[in-house]
Parts: structure tokens; sequence; C-alpha cells
């Protein structure tokens, strides 16, 4: 079974993590740029963020066998902080970078007009890098941030298929398939979706267009969530293909759109272009 | 200590050789003959661009955002030569590549790195390969220890250089220059003996390319020899 986790924040997590994922069948993520629990104070701490994100993760992911992606934004949470906010301006410079596969994480936290302003400005920057955009759904006042967020991406210059909405659960998933926007669920231990109830929506919304996160970040999460959705929809009747579909071709057709996903990797243990496996130091 | 890779997980087989850099029209007729006709097609595009870009009216100069897309242009594998190419047209000096390099990803830092010997003369540049040493990231270790390195990298840095590539499994063929500079160095020497002391007393093996290195630093330093005949990378050690 091969699985692409579309949204997983691994600079939470450990090498342990890799191993696991890579054994559960994990051969490519996306880690979308994010808060990282402690708010930011300048500018700068993005942009090593980012940096980090296109230079020492990608690495390790690397090394387990695993391709690794990532979308970049100003998040809405910090995007209401006037400090962090020149993040913005500096952002065309990282969106043209390999690997950047969608501008990301955007969306709404408090529904602020700061957050109104940075929707707006990033799904142009979208638009402007031949990029989609990842935009997740509020935690609070989940139904009404998903309406007013449809709102911003209609009126935006990228359309609905270039559009992936996150965090999608039971109440919000009818109208953002109806809006035509792709479908992200992400599958938590507590909060969020979990399997059993994924599996129902997928009964009901069908596959198309759905992909299935873990969402993995410093909170109570477990990067695993993606294979236990695919072990669960096996058990409950889906076949193989459809699992596929959802667990694999689905993000590579939404994060393909940028032209720019790479899905080779050097496996564990091979060689490559000359370059001879290295020994482990123990 | 970072858990120790299993490979070098991007290849640098079209990049500058181990010693003495490829001969930039060497690395082009090569780069050309891999590419196919929309990536060649798009390399000589960079190429011109770049050698007429005179930055003017753009908060990017072009030739910039061609370094940054040329790996999904002429693919991962190409990318490292068609950025050394991109930059040498571009007529890069060390403010050029100081900033590509900060504003770059792992990658295009590594390819400013294999750009510096043909690019810089002097020792300016040296602040991006401290940089790059003081990763754990061994696609740069190993673009770091090029042949700028061996020319210009002070003794200190050098050896722990050497040592870190012993740590990280970086081949110690990767380090260019390594004869001529381990020749003789009694502290490179020292510095290799307590490391595989250590080891040892750890219970643990000593890596492969430290008794090679050890014997290059004991020896009598060769009188005469300039530059030695290294070879490209082909981690015969693994």
């Amino acid at each position: 079974m091969r699985i692409f986790d579309p949204h997983i924040h691994m600079t939470s997590r450990t090498t342990d993590d890799y191993e696991a994922m890579y054994a559960a069948g994990v051969r490519a993520l996306v880690e979308p740029a994010f808060w990282l629990g402690q708010p930011r104070t300048s500018p700068a701490s993005f942009y090593d963020y980012f940096d980090s994100l296109l230079g020492w993760e990608p690495f390790r992911a690397a090394q387990y066998g695993i391709a690794h992606h990532c979308t970049l934004a100003l998040n809405p949470k910090e995007a209401n902080d006037p400090r962090c906010r020149p993040v913005l301006d500096e952002l065309p410079r990282y969106l043209v970078k390999d690997r950047v596969v969608a501008v990301g994480e955007i969306g709404y936290d408090a529904m602020t007009p700061a957050e109104d302003t940075a929707l707006a400005a990033q799904l142009q920057l979208a638009a402007d890098h031949g990029l989609p955009a990842l935009v997740h759904t509020p935690h609070r006042d989940k139904l009404a941030g998903l309406r007013r967020t449809l709102d911003v991406v209609r009126e935006s210059a990228l359309p609905e298929d270039r559009v992936l909405v996150d965090h999608l659960n039971e109440t919000t998933v009818k109208e953002a398939k109806d809006s035509g926007c792709w479908l992200g669920f992400s599958v938590y231990p507590d909060t969020k979706m979990d399997e059993a109830r994924m599996v129902a929506l997928l009964r009901v919304y069908g596959p198309e267009r759905v992909l299935v996160n873990s969402a993995a970040d410093w909170g109570r999460s477990d990067p695993l969530k993606t294979r236990k959705v695919a072990d669960l929809m096996l058990a409950e009747g889906f076949d193989e293909d459809t699992v596929d579909l959802v667990l694999w071709r689905n993000p590579v057709a939404f994060y393909g759109l940028s032209g720019r996903l790479d899905l080779n990797v050097t496996p564990p243990g091979g060689t490559h272009e000359g370059n001879s496996v290295l020994r482990g130091g123990e | 200590m970072i858990h120790p890779p299993h490979t070098i997980p991007s290849p640098s087989g079209t990049a500058p050789a181990a010693t003495a850099p490829d001969a930039l029209d060497d690395i082009r007729t090569r780069l050309e003959a891999d590419l196919d006709g929309a990536a060649r097609a798009w390399l000589h595009q960079a190429l011109q661009e770049a050698a007429g870009d005179d930055g003017a009216d753009r908060p990017i100069p072009v030739w910039e955002l061609r370094l940054a897309e040329a790996g999904r242009r002429v693919g991962s594998d190409h990318a490292d030569a068609a950025r050394v190419l991109i930059l040498h047209a571009a007529r890069a000096g060390t403010d050029a590549l100081t900033r590509v390099y900060r504003h770059g990803t792992a990658d295009e830092r590594r390819a400013v790195l294999h750009a510096l010997p043909h690019l810089v003369t002097g020792p300016d540049a040296l602040p991006l390969v401290e940089d790059a040493l003081r990763t754990n990231d061994t696609r740069l270790l190993a673009a770091a220890v090029g042949p700028y390195a061996a020319r210009h990298l002070p003794a200190h840095a050098w050896r722990h250089a050497v040592l870190k590539c012993l740590f990280t499994g970086v081949p110690v063929d990767t380090v260019a220059g390594l004869e001529r500079r381990a020749a003789g160095d009694a502290e490179l020497a020292r510095m290799l003996g307590d490391y595989a002391a250590e080891r040892t007393a750890a219970g643990r093996g000593v890596p492969d390319g430290l008794q090679r290195v050890l014997a290059l630093a004991t020896a009598t330093p060769p009188h005469g020899t300039d530059r030695a005949h290294g070879t490209r990378p082909h981690g015969k050690e693994a």
C-alpha cells in the first residue's frame, strides 16, 4: 500500500515517526507551514522556518525514503500580529522554489479583518505563481468560517478546482463539495475526524477529490492515521483501487497542479548516480 | 549526533569533480547530452537570460528565478549542473553568491558551493563554506568540502570538516585535495586517533575511511606535490 499524507507537520515529529510512517506505507508527504505553538514575534523567524521546510526537513524525510514537499504562507493566526505581517511581502521569493506545491495553510482562525486581507492576498499570490492553495477551515465557528472562506475563494483569481479546503467534517462536507473545491479531512485521536466517521463520509460522498491526512503536529495526534483509515476502508468493503485513489492518487493530482511534485526518493540502502550508500556510524 | 543517514538523498553525479573542478564546458556538454528537448531549450533560454540580465527594475533578477526553478525544469538529477552553469552565465560574484545562498533552498545552496571554485578566486566566499559545514545535511557537507575548501579553508576548520565527514558518513573521497592537505598533518592524525579510540572504547566500529586518512596524515609529507590527483566521488567504502 502506498500512502501520501497531504498534511503533516514533520518539524514537530521524531525520526521514530519517519520510520513508522515508512513501515506503514507512507512514501510522500506535504508539510504545510503553520504556527508553532509558541507565537513568533518577527518575520525572520518565519524565514528560518521556511528555510527548514526547504532544506533540513526534506533531507530528514529522504533519509527514511519519504518524498517531502511543502506549502508556504503566513498562517491566519499570526496574520493578526502586525509584527509578522511583513512576511506577506517576502513570500514571492519563496513561492518560486522547487518543492513548494501550494500556498498554505491559509484561511481563517478568528475571522478578523486582518485574516480577510491575508487570505485574499495569498489566494492572489497562489494565482500569480501557478500554485494551488491549501485553505484550512477554522476550529471555532467552523460552518460560518467555511462559508466565509468559500466566498473569498469565489471572489479570488484562483478557480475552486485549485483549492483544497481542509479540516472538514460532517457539518461542512456538503457545502464544500458543492463548491467544487477539493476536500481535505484530518483524522485525529480526539478532535476533528476519526477513522470510522471518515469511512462513513466516504460512503456518502464518494472518494472523488477527497484527501485524508493525519495533520500530525506537536499536539495529541498520530502520524499513522492515514494508514488506519486505509485499513478500515478495506475492512469495510472499499476495494484497493479506491483506497489508492484517496490515499495516493488524489493528493498526487491536487499537488501535481503545481507542476512541482518530485516523488523520486533515493531508496534507503540504494545507490544513485554513483553515490553509494553512506554507512551508518553505529 | 543525528541518526546517520542511509544514503546521500540527492545525487551529485553531474556536479563538479572532487579535487579539481571540471571544466564548465565539460559540465555543459554532459548536461546537454542528458536533457530532453524541452529541458535543453529551457537551459539555453536560462543561460541566455543570465548572461544578459542587468537586474534592473525587478525585485528578483530573472536569473535568480531560473536558479530557483532549475530542479523542476531539468529534473533533480541534473539541477546541480544546470545551476552551476546559470551562476557562471550570470557572472555571480561573492556578493551575488552570498545572496542566493542565503535565500536558497538546500539544493540551491549546494549548487552555490559547487560553483565557488569556478567563480571566486580568493577566500571571500569562505563564510558560505563555513555555514554549510555547520549543518548536518550530508548533501551540503559533501558540496562544502570541494576544491574551493581545499584551496582556502584554514587548517583547523579543514581538519574538523574531515572529521565531520567521517562522523556523518560522507565518504572521505568526496574531500577535495585530501591527499595533499592530509599529508603529514600530525594534528589531524591525533584527532583521528582519538576518534578511533573513542569508537573502540564504545564497542563500535571505526568508519571505513578513517584508516585511509590516518595513513595519509602519518605519512611523510610529499615534497613539491602541489595538487593531488583525486577521483570523482565513488563511495567505494560503502
